[in-house]
């Protein structure tokens, strides 16, 4: 059967125009995007902006009031029993069972999913080879450090081998080092064809993902990979170069950067500034104009925008249309 | 049918585990009762016996003396302080010291001598109602044989002879009346409470909602979650018989088997209870308030301590819906009156009817207010 990459039975999620309105208020409104399969799809957005809605939407939890959506080329307004078996699902906080064992909670997954005993005993010693719990089989889950309740939960999530993995907020409050570590196991998964959504506020995050999409007030205000992203009109207007501006005095600078005409947007990174500004402005000018100012500056370079300069950007043009419309 | 409860198997595998890792609850909530029990049943009696009573004796001559002898005899009144004036008399009821004060005229003996009608006043402390109840009908039924025995000088028997029998606690013992009672609200207590805590503590974990991902059915996580707690009911019956009937010997009359039997539609009535509350409580501490609304009607209008008769006609009809009301006449009909299932059988119908409607309400509230939430 020749596959088209507009047919939806291909690829893992296909939304189309969902709207989830809970009374007066619409949490969900007309969003629409596709993950292909074997993807990291990476969905950002700011808290309460519909994101956790959308997950449930998918997984058949809240029905749709109005829209479509295809799940592994399932419709989830007819199928959502079938979906959440070909679904695994994690939860923010480790929503794993404290006072039971590792090995225990493993067992209670496999049998919510109805492993027989011989396919769930070999998942279980895949899974732990896999993720390296072997050491901790009778410990309680509660006494885990936070990295490793994480690889336990997704232990428990792909138990019954799901092609597509929800994964809300997974590395919310666990160190850097076992937060590389998880991602590294996404991509091992990934490699093996398993498809992710991933929701996150971490960009290094974002950046890793091969498709992010960015949900602002229950719209989707950016869809794509990050690098198509940062070379968003809107983001990077026509006549603007974006640069970082190295100094040990960055609050100081910022305020008077802030002034200068030709500069867009300024804002603190770490030692440094990151500002849009207008590409006739000269770089040496600048600079000269910061010294006079008694600001010592280190070094100015152009600079690609980062994902986070990608959000920030869209979210304040959306604000303003939001402002607009309210007014 | 199979696929509505799907995942009951898993759900009480790991429900199971809960229970056993934390001992400590369940040794708890068994050992509760059983401290009630002892409490109801050893240091309280409804019987009201001793009243603590003074005496103003103006009299004081033989007539009067006799009176007296047959109050304190009665064992219901019990004479701790003779005073010499009405002042004294009243100072000792107003300061709580006796509840009972009696007064007895200088002309008393006089008075019947010549025929005439002696008063005794008796001031009753009406602040306790059933001391109160108990001081008015001995010290009546005291005048009215004294009159008696005077009018009819000894030699005739009395035309009308009363001869009230009780049935089923001829001792009038407090355990016989109290613990029959008391297995049906601690039943109530226990199961309603460990349910709603369980489901609570995973609402409260986040480990609900994981579970609603995953092709466990609402049925099948709620069945999965009642049987091990209906198991554990059972056996704080089984605990509670031993000790009703060993303990303080409370004999059974009736069939236990059929006591059991009747058991399970009450016991989940009470597992639904402990649904409902955990469709509204979000935190195991609103969960411990919520679920004494249940325990309370449960205690007040199921005739557990005060008759049902006694309840306002307006809430009358609210014992009807309350669950213990059916199972406390079950437990009393089984235990001390040797009833069977043709005596039982519309109470027993009354609480399936009761658990069914509650499961049905707490499965379809947690499916609008904990799923779909």
């Amino acid at each position: 059967m020749p596959s088209s990459p507009q047919n939806p039975a291909d690829a893992s999620i296909c939304a189309e125009h969902l709207v989830r309105r809970f009374g007066k208020f619409t949490a969900v409104n007309d969003v629409s995007f596709r993950v292909e399969k074997g993807e990291i799809f990476g969905f950002l957005g700011p808290n309460g902006s519909g994101k956790t809605t959308v997950i449930k939407m998918l997984t058949g939890l809240l029905p749709l009031s109005s829209g479509a959506a295809r799940v592994e080329g399932l419709d989830v307004r007819v199928d959502s029993e079938v979906v959440r078996e070909r679904i695994g699902y994690m939860s923010q906080n480790y929503s794993l069972y404290q006072d039971l064992t590792v090995a225990e909670n493993l067992q209670f997954y496999g049998r919510i999913y109805s492993l027989d005993p011989a396919r769930l005993k070999r998942r279980i010693e895949e899974i732990v080879q896999l993720n390296g719990l072997a050491p901790y089989m009778n410990r309680l889950s509660a006494q885990l450090s936070g990295g490793w309740k994480q690889r336990l939960a997704l232990g428990c999530a792909m138990l019954h081998e799901p092609k597509l993995l929800f994964l809300d907020e997974p590395t919310a409050g666990i160190d850097p080092v076992a937060r590389r570590q998880l991602w590294d196991l996404l991509f091992e998964l990934s490699g093996h064809g398993i498809t992710f959504f991933v929701t996150t506020h971490y960009m290094d995050e974002a950046e890793r993902c091969s498709h992010v999409a960015y949900i602002y007030y229950g719209k989707i205000i950016a869809d794509g990979t990050p690098n198509s992203l940062r070379e968003l009109p809107d983001v990077q207007p026509l006549g603007t170069i974006r640069v970082e501006i190295t100094t040990p005095e960055v609050t100081r600078a910022l305020r008077f950067a802030r002034q200068i005409p030709g500069i867009r947007s300024a804002t603190i990174f770490g030692q440094s500034i990151h500002a849009l500004m207008d590409d006739h402005l000269d770089l040496h000018d600048l600079r000269e104009q910061l010294l006079k100012n008694g600001i010592a500056v280190a070094e100015i370079r152009p600079l690609a925008p980062s994902l986070e300069d990608v959000f920030v950007e869209l979210t304040n043009k959306h604000q303003a249309i939001l402002e607009a419309a309210n007014a | 049918m199979r696929d509505m409860f799907r995942g009951v198997g898993a759900v009480f595998y790991k429900e199971v585990l809960h229970v056993r890792r934390d001992a400590g609850t369940l040794f708890f909530s068994l050992t509760m009762p059983l401290l009630q029990m002892f409490l109801l049943g050893f240091a309280i009696d409804t019987n009201i016996r001793q009243i603590n009573t003074v005496v103003y004796n103006a009299d004081d001559r033989r007539e009067s003396r006799e009176l007296l002898d047959r109050l304190k005899n009665s064992d219901t009144f019990h004479v701790i302080r003779y005073v010499e004036n009405d002042h004294d008399l009243n100072d000792m009821i107003i300061a709580g010291k006796a509840r009972v004060g009696i007064k007895i005229p200088v002309d008393y003996s006089d008075r019947l001598l010549h025929n005439m009608s002696a008063q005794v006043l008796v001031l009753i402390d009406g602040s306790d109602s059933s001391v109160a109840g108990q001081a008015i009908n001995v010290t009546n039924a005291i005048g009215l044989d004294e009159s008696l025995r005077r009018v009819l000088q000894d030699r005739a028997t009395f035309a009308v002879d009363m001869r009230p029998k009780l049935l089923f606690n001829p001792d009038s013992r407090s355990p016989n009346f109290f613990l029959p009672g008391l297995t049906a609200i601690m039943l109530l207590n226990v199961t309603t409470f460990l349910t709603a805590f369980s489901i609570v503590r995973e609402k409260e974990r986040g480990t609900l909602e994981q579970l609603f991902v995953t092709p466990v059915q609402p049925f099948g996580l709620l069945l999965g979650k009642l049987l091990p707690y209906l198991g554990i009911g059972f056996f704080e019956l089984c605990l509670i018989l031993f000790f009703m009937r060993y303990v303080f010997l409370v004999p059974i009359h009736g069939n236990v088997v059929l006591l059991f039997a009747l058991s399970l539609p009450y016991l989940f009535a009470a597992l639904s209870l402990g649904i409902l509350i955990s469709s509204k409580a979000s935190s195991q501490a609103e969960a411990m308030q919520l679920a004494f609304l249940p325990i309370l009607p449960s205690v007040f209008f199921s005739g557990y301590i005060f008759p049902r008769e006694t309840i306002p006609a307006i809430l009358y009809p609210l014992s009807y819906l309350i669950p213990a009301t059916y199972f406390i006449n079950i437990t009393r009909g089984i235990i001390l009156r040797g009833a069977g299932i043709k005596h039982l059988w519309t109470d027993g119908l009354a609480l399936c009817v009761l658990g069914t409607l509650l499961l049905v309400i707490a499965a379809r509230r947690f499916r609008n207010k904990v799923i779909m939430a």
